[in-house]
């Protein structure tokens, strides 16, 4: 049994001064992605027959390269901003938390970071 | 992790039931959840049947009656009878209300009463307010200014200004808005909850307030703000029919503002 007062418990180790750039680059990236996933979506269904020479001759228009690299950027950032949420809503386990928040943004970095450089080598003919 | 299941010793079981021995016609079946903690055993729900057609109206009536009359150990909070001190908050047919403004009338079928979800029971209805009040004394819930007041009158505000206030200053504290949070349920050692979080921006609306800065640095965390994911269920929830989302986004934005 704690001994100290509900007063020092609910002020702990008190404010981290820090949520409102974690906050603002959430809504940012959900923002910018309602465009970008609706122009994805229909761009695809419009080359749903389109062989692998169109698509990746489409992919290395620098509008779509450009557009691509922005809508996995917004996605995986958004992603693993709402992942850290979701691991620090349930997660309670001290060490638990840490290491998965790791894993996560290690797991998403690593798929987001090989999604946008595959683009970019298409783009740049590698 | 977050607790899905109730520990072996929480889980809910049948109790008694005590039937209206009289010749009422209009008979209502109150389930109330009960738990002594002088018994050791398990919570369980007590059935009893209540004549409200020879009782008050409102579902505190109803529990005072069987208080009176059927089963005196039955425990709860009461004390103004008219929605303004907030001791009769408890969770009844599903939702966290008054009691004492709660129409039975309103409720189809048998009765479900509950204390506040999530919070510790100290017996029966009464929940453990503790926390929740620390909470509130941590947002320091008082006018602080360091320009002296006037020394003949009141500090002076204007009627624009005072009309900032409405919609927060009718909050009573019953904490039903945050009991009936789940982010309050999962993180309520660290996150502040809809309740705290209206009243310190009672505060930081204040007009006549001079800590508007200091009060938003004490907020400015992941948890004790950000971890309102507006879910709502404060605002559908509140007996006296306020917004606490709306107030926490309040917050956020005067976040960004000052940016």
């Amino acid at each position: 049994m704690s001994l100290r007062t509900p007063l020092a418990r609910v002020r702990g180790l008190g404010s981290a001064k820090e949520g409102v750039a974690h906050w603002w680059a959430q809504r940012v990236t959900a923002v910018a992605l309602v465009p970008l996933t609706l122009w994805f979506v229909i761009s695809l269904l419009f080359m749903t027959h389109a062989d692998h020479e169109t698509l990746q001759a489409w992919i290395a228009q620098p509008i779509v390269t450009t557009l691509l690299v922005a809508f996995l950027f917004s996605l995986f950032y958004h992603a693993i901003l709402g992942m850290q949420v979701v691991i620090e809503d349930y997660v309670h386990q001290e060490g638990t938390k840490f290491v998965s928040l790791l894993v996560m943004k290690f797991l998403l970095i690593l798929l987001g970071g090989s999604a946008i450089i595959a683009v970019l080598r298409i783009a740049f003919g590698g | 992790m977050a607790e899905f299941k109730l520990p072996a010793n929480s889980r809910v079981v049948r109790g008694k039931t005590y039937y209206s021995s009289g010749t009422a016609k209009n008979l209502k079946n109150f389930q109330i959840y009960r738990w002594d903690p002088d018994s050791g055993e398990n919570p369980r729900v007590d059935t009893y049947q209540v004549d409200v057609g020879n009782c008050g109206p409102m579902v505190l009536d109803a529990l005072i009656k069987i208080k009176n009359e059927i089963d005196p150990t039955l425990t709860f909070r009461r004390s103004c009878r008219e929605g303004i001190c907030g001791s009769c908050a408890m969770n009844i047919a599903g939702t966290n209300t008054l009691a004492c403004i709660k129409a039975t009338e309103e409720i189809q079928g048998d009765v479900r009463i509950y204390p506040l979800p999530h919070m510790p029971v100290i017996k029966d209805l009464v929940p453990d307010l503790t926390h929740f009040f620390a909470q509130y004394a941590s947002i320091k819930p008082w006018l602080m200014a360091q320009t002296p007041p006037p020394p003949d009158r009141e500090r002076l505000q204007s009627k624009e200004d005072r009309a900032q206030l409405d919609g927060l200053y009718e909050c009573i504290l019953c904490a039903c808005c945050s009991t009936s949070c789940p982010s309050y349920w999962w993180n309520s050692d660290r996150y502040l909850g809809p309740a705290v979080l209206l009243q310190a921006y009672r505060w930081i609306a204040d007009s006549r307030d001079e800590f508007t800065g200091e009060r938003l640095d004490d907020l400015e965390d992941p948890f004790r703000l950000y971890r309102c994911h507006t879910i709502m269920n404060c605002a559908k929830t509140c007996p006296k029919s306020l917004n606490p989302g709306k107030a926490i986004a309040e917050i956020k934005k005067l976040m960004i503002e000052r940016r």
